[in-house]
């Protein structure tokens, strides 16, 4: 049954410790949600460990391992073979949930592992774009001219000059058979794809925008509507690439960067030029998407 | 959540790291500073509000209407700022 346009079941409890207003919640809260609760979930050290509940404590309603920072997908591809031995992988999904520097740093090569070995996972990357957990420190999944506790300081630095690695073209690069970007702001898109990433056959990729108050300094309130800006300026743009064909799920990208980055303090230090510059790159990012959708139509 | 056991000991510890007790019994309401409160002439029971909460702690009443869970809500009004027709009010505690 849905409510809102969403299950209504839950398999995430309350009493968990996370900030208030975090994104991570909502990620793992949706994405349970759709898979139901023959779901194992193994997750690195992120926020998210903490947020669960130091162990034993787990704010879910189904089972969660531990594993090592660099692990994640390595541990998930190992449930899945367990599972299949023991003649129970069809109905149970097995869940790779990890943060932006668990995924796209110290555990990539985990990643592309499990993937070329076919593993019938979902991994599901959270994406707070720093390593929150300990402190806000630079990842490259971090957006260009963020400030964390890790840039060089200098009259001209002490913030991320360089862009957000692509996670998604590199998992495409592995002739993924599902890849999708959600946005905890567009939740009946959200549902959407993890309902497409549940009835793959293979290793499928969820990567998740999710809001940090705390490491992005604004106001917890503004959650949702952050997620609706990254959106509507292309800084996080909605698609997915379903056996190498791209498909933009939502296409009207209306507004400028600077709306977006002018509510939090991570970007408060820009100057117009570098704004400017991060604008060309997103707009050339977003042609460059546009092209790959057309492609596929071919 | 079945395995509600405390674990007092190491020889009490599972083989794996399989965590099994779940975390409701963590109150984390008392770390809220503003509490919301909904305006039931207002609210549209639309439940976008019960959607968007990450503590999981908006309900529904016996009259259909969403209900807050103080024992849980941390006040970070994400649902007040969501809600289509304003229904919800963040108060400061204590005043
Ligand atoms: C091998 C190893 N190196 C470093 C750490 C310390 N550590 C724990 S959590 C964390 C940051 C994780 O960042 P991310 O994956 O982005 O998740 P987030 O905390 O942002 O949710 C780090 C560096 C560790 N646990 N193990
Ligand atoms: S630091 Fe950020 S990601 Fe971590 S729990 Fe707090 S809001 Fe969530
Ligand atoms: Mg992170």
């Amino acid at each position: 049954m849905n409510r809102a346009g969403i299950p209504i079941e839950e398999y995430v409890c309350s009493g968990h410790s996370a900030c208030p207003g975090c994104g991570a919640l909502l990620v793992l809260r949706y994405v349970l949600k759709v898979l139901g609760k023959n779901t194992i979930v193994t997750s690195p050290a992120c926020c998210f460990t903490a947020i669960a509940g130091m162990f034993p404590d787990t704010c879910m309603e189904v089972p969660l391992l531990y594993n090592a920072f660099e692990t994640t997908a390595a541990s998930a591809s190992g449930i899945e073979a367990a599972l299949k031995i023991k003649g129970k992988k069809d109905n149970t999904h097995v869940v790779a949930f990890a943060g932006d520097g668990g995924t796209a740093d110290i555990g990539l090569q985990a990643i592309s592992g499990a993937l070329e070995d076919g593993h019938n996972i979902i991994y599901v990357c959270y994406d707070n774009e720093a390593y929150m957990n300990t402190g806000i420190q630079s990842s490259s999944l971090t957006p260009m001219g963020a400030t964390t506790t890790t840039n060089p300081i200098g009259k001209e630095a002490g913030w991320k000059i360089t862009p957000k690695k692509n996670m998604m073209d590199i998992l495409v690069a592995h002739n993924i058979k599902y890849a999708a970007t959600v946005n905890p702001s567009y939740p009946i898109d959200f549902v959407k794809k993890v309902e497409k990433a549940k009835a793959t056959k293979g290793f499928s990729y969820i990567h998740a925008y999710s809001v940090c108050p705390t490491g992005w300094r604004y106001q917890p309130e503004l959650g949702l509507e952050m997620g609706r800006l990254a959106t509507e300026t292309g800084a996080f743009p909605l698609y997915e690439v379903e056996n190498g064909k791209y498909n933009i799920t939502y296409k009207k990208k209306t507004k400028n960067v600077l709306e977006y980055y002018k509510l939090q303090g991570r970007f408060r230090h820009l100057s117009e030029d570098f704004i400017n510059d991060v604008q060309a790159y997103i707009d050339q990012e977003w042609q460059k998407l546009i092209l790959k959708e057309e492609c596929s139509k071919k | 959540m079945k395995n509600n056991q405390k674990y007092s000991s190491v020889e009490d510890l599972p083989e794996a790291s399989v965590a099994s007790v779940s975390t409701v019994y963590i109150k984390t309401g008392s770390w809220r500073v503003y509490r919301p409160e909904i305006d039931k002439e207002k609210c549209i029971k639309c439940f976008i509000c019960w959607r968007c909460c990450p503590d999981i702690s908006i309900g529904i009443d016996e009259e259909g209407y969403p209900k807050i869970n103080y024992d849980y809500c941390k006040g970070c009004g994400i649902c007040s700022h969501e809600c289509p027709n304003e229904a919800i009010k963040m108060k400061r505690e204590g005043k």
